[in-house]
C-alpha cells in the first residue's frame, strides 16, 4: 500500500497522473504536460508536492556539534535560521544520502530524500546517541518555485519578502504556524513551506489561485537536470564521494583542515588531489536524449564512465545528460563519446548548471 | 477501401491493398507524453515482424517501435522526425511513422481489429 500525501485528493481532483515513488504515490505530470509546467517553473511560479520528504528534527545537547560527526558539512558555523546543504558520508567516503540542515534557536531541522528515510533516521539516530530524532510525520511540504514565487509567497505570508537564499524562518499563514525556507531544487529563487497537513490543501489551493501551476515529478527532474544539480540514487550514491560529485563547495575550510567525518581520509585526499572521475555535464549531439545508464567513451573509444542522468532540456530545446568521466576528459570543451543504441554519438563535456541558477542571495 | 489492424504494443496499420501506412495509437502518445524525439530507418530497408524499426522519446522515456508485420519500408515521415511533438498532435493520421509494403498479408490476420484494440487499452 503506497503512502498518500495531504494533497492527494487535491492531486486527483486536478487530473495528475499519479505513480509509485519511493513508497509514496506521486503526481508524475497534470494534464498540461510537463513542457508548460517546466516552463511555468523558468517564468512563473510552479507549486511541487514534496510532502513525501522526510522531515526531521533534532534536539538535545549541541545538536549541531553532534551531526558534524556524520556529515561533512559546517553545521555549527550556522547561525539560527540559515539553512545548509550536506551530506550524510560512508566511512569509505560514499554518500549515504544528502540532506538539507536548517538551525534552528532550538535544535536541527533537517530534510532528506523520501527513498532514504529509513535509512536515514536510523543513522542518525545511532549516530546522535545523546540527542532526540522526531519524523514530523504530521506536515506536508510543499515547494513554490519560479520568478514570481516570491511575490505570490509573500501575497500569503508577507514574511516570504525578508528572507535570502538558504534561510528559514517560523511565520503563519491562516492561523497555522509554518515553517518558509527559501530554497528548492529547480535552480530557480523560491520557497519550501512545511506546515500542518490539515492546512496544506487550503494553502495549495490558495496560492494555485495566485498563479503557481501545479507541477509534478516529471517537471521536477527536467528542472533539477538543467539546474546541474545531482539526485541521490541517480547521480550520487554509497559508491560516489561529495568531491567526484562537485559537491566540494559544501566543504568549508574549518571541516577540511580538522576533518573528523565519516569518510574524511578519502574525501579530504580527493578534495586535495582531485578526484579520479568528476561528474560533469554533456550536451550530445543532434536531438537524441541521452539517459541514465549510457556508456560515455573517448572518441578513441576508451571507457570513461557512464552518465547518470539525462533528458531532454525543456528550456534550452535540446539534450542534456549528467555523468561520471576519467578526470583527464572532465574539462569542459572536452569531446566524447556516448554509446546510444549501440552506436557512438559525439557530445561535449559542458559546465554545470545548464541553465544559470536565479537564486536570491 | 482500406482497413485498419492494431498490435498489443499500440501501433495501427491501415492496409489498402499490399502497402500499408503505420504509426503509434493515440493511447500510446498519451501514455508517452510529449515526444521530443524520433529516430526512423531510411527508404529501402527491409523488416521481420517483430524486428526494432524505430525510437519514440518523450520528455519522459525512450520507447522502442517494432514492425508490426515483416514488409520494406517505401516512406518514412521525414517532416515529423523534424518536428517531433507533432507526433502528440495527430498520431493516428498525420503523424503517421511509415509507409511500407507488405510481404506476407497473411500476418494481418493475428493483429487486432478495433474492438479488439478498444478492449485491450479497456
Amino acid at each position: 500500500m503506497l503512502k498518500k500525501t495531504p494533497l492527494h485528493p487535491l492531486h486527483l481532483e486536478l487530473g495528475a497522473k499519479m505513480v509509485p515513488f519511493a513508497w509514496w504515490e506521486m503526481p508524475v505530470q497534470y494534464p498540461t504536460g510537463i513542457m508548460a509546467e517546466h516552463a511555468a517553473c523558468r517564468e512563473g511560479a510552479a507549486l511541487f508536492d514534496v510532502s513525501h520528504m522526510c522531515q526531521m528534527e533534532i534536539t538535545g545537547d549541541d545538536p549541531a556539534a553532534a551531526l558534524e560527526r556524520l556529515v561533512p558539512g559546517g553545521i555549527t558555523s550556522l547561525a539560527p535560521g540559515q539553512a545548509r546543504y550536506t551530506q550524510l558520508t560512508t566511512g569509505a567516503g560514499g554518500i549515504y544520502d544528502d540532506l538539507i540542515v536548517t538551525r534552528d534557536p532550538g535544535g536541527l531541522y533537517v530534510v532528506a530524500n523520501a527513498s532514504m528515510a529509513d535509512q536515514d533516521v536510523g543513522l542518525l539516530r545511532a549516530g546522535l546517541p545523546d540527542c532526540t530524532l522526531r519524523v514530523i510525520e504530521d506536515h506536508a511540504l510543499i515547494a513554490v518555485q519560479g520568478p514570481a514565487a516570491a511575490a505570490l509567497v509573500a501575497g500569503l505570508v508577507p514574511a516570504a519578502e525578508d528572507l535570502r537564499f538558504m534561510q528559514s524562518a517560523q511565520a503563519a499563514w491562516d492561523g497555522q504556524d509554518l515553517r518558509l525556507s527559501r530554497l528548492g531544487y529547480t535552480g530557480e529563487d523560491g520557497f519550501e513551506i512545511s506546515l500542518p497537513a490539515t492546512a496544506a490543501e487550503a494553502f495549495a489551493r490558495a496560492l494555485i489561485a495566485g498563479g503557481a501551476m501545479p507541477a509534478g515529478l516529471g517537471a521536477r527532474d527536467t528542472l533539477r537536470m538543467e539546474a546541474g544539480l545531482p539526485l541521490y540514487g541517480q547521480d550520487i550514491d554509497q559508491g560516489t564521494s561529495p568531491p567526484e560529485a562537485g559537491l566540494g563547495f559544501s566543504i568549508p575550510k574549518r571541516r577540511r583542515a580538522e576533518g573528523g567525518f565519516p569518510g574524511a581520509a578519502r574525501i579530504l585526499g580527493e578534495l586535495a588531489d582531485g578526484p579520479a572521475r568528476r561528474l560533469v555535464g554533456l550536451r550530445p549531439e543532434g536531438r537524441a536524449p541521452v539517459r541514465a545508464g549510457v556508456e560515455i567513451t573517448a572518441p578513441d573509444g576508451t571507457p570513461l564512465g557512464t552518465v547518470t542522468s539525462g533528458g531532454f532540456a525543456p528550456t534550452l530545446q535540446a539534450p542534456i545528460s549528467m555523468g561520471y568521466v576519467t578526470a583527464s576528459h572532465a574539462a569542459p570543451g572536452t569531446e566524447i563519446h556516448v554509446i546510444l543504441r549501440g552506436k557512438p554519438q559525439p557530445a561535449t563535456v559542458t559546465p554545470l548548471p545548464f541553465v544559470p541558477h536565479r537564486y536570491k542571495r | 477501401m482500406p482497413t485498419t489492424y492494431y498490435t498489443d504494443d499500440h501501433e495501427w496499420i491501415e492496409v489498402e491493398d499490399d502497402t500499408a501506412t503505420i504509426g503509434i495509437t493515440k493511447h500510446a502518445a498519451e501514455q508517452l507524453g510529449e515526444v521530443v524525439f524520433i529516430e526512423l530507418q531510411p527508404e529501402g530497408e527491409t523488416f521481420v515482424k517483430g524486428d526494432e524499426i524505430g525510437v519514440v522519446e518523450s520528455v519522459k522515456a525512450a520507447s522502442d517501435i517494432f514492425a508490426p508485420v515483416t514488409g520494406e519500408i517505401l516512406e518514412a515521415n521525414a517532416a515529423l522526425v523534424e518536428t517531433p511533438a507533432e507526433l502528440n498532435e495527430d498520431p493516428e493520421g498525420n503523424s503517421w511513422l511509415y509507409k511500407i509494403k507488405l510481404s506476407d498479408p497473411g500476418e494481418l490476420s493475428e493483429l487486432l481489429d478495433a474492438e479488439g484494440y478498444a478492449a485491450l487499452i479497456g
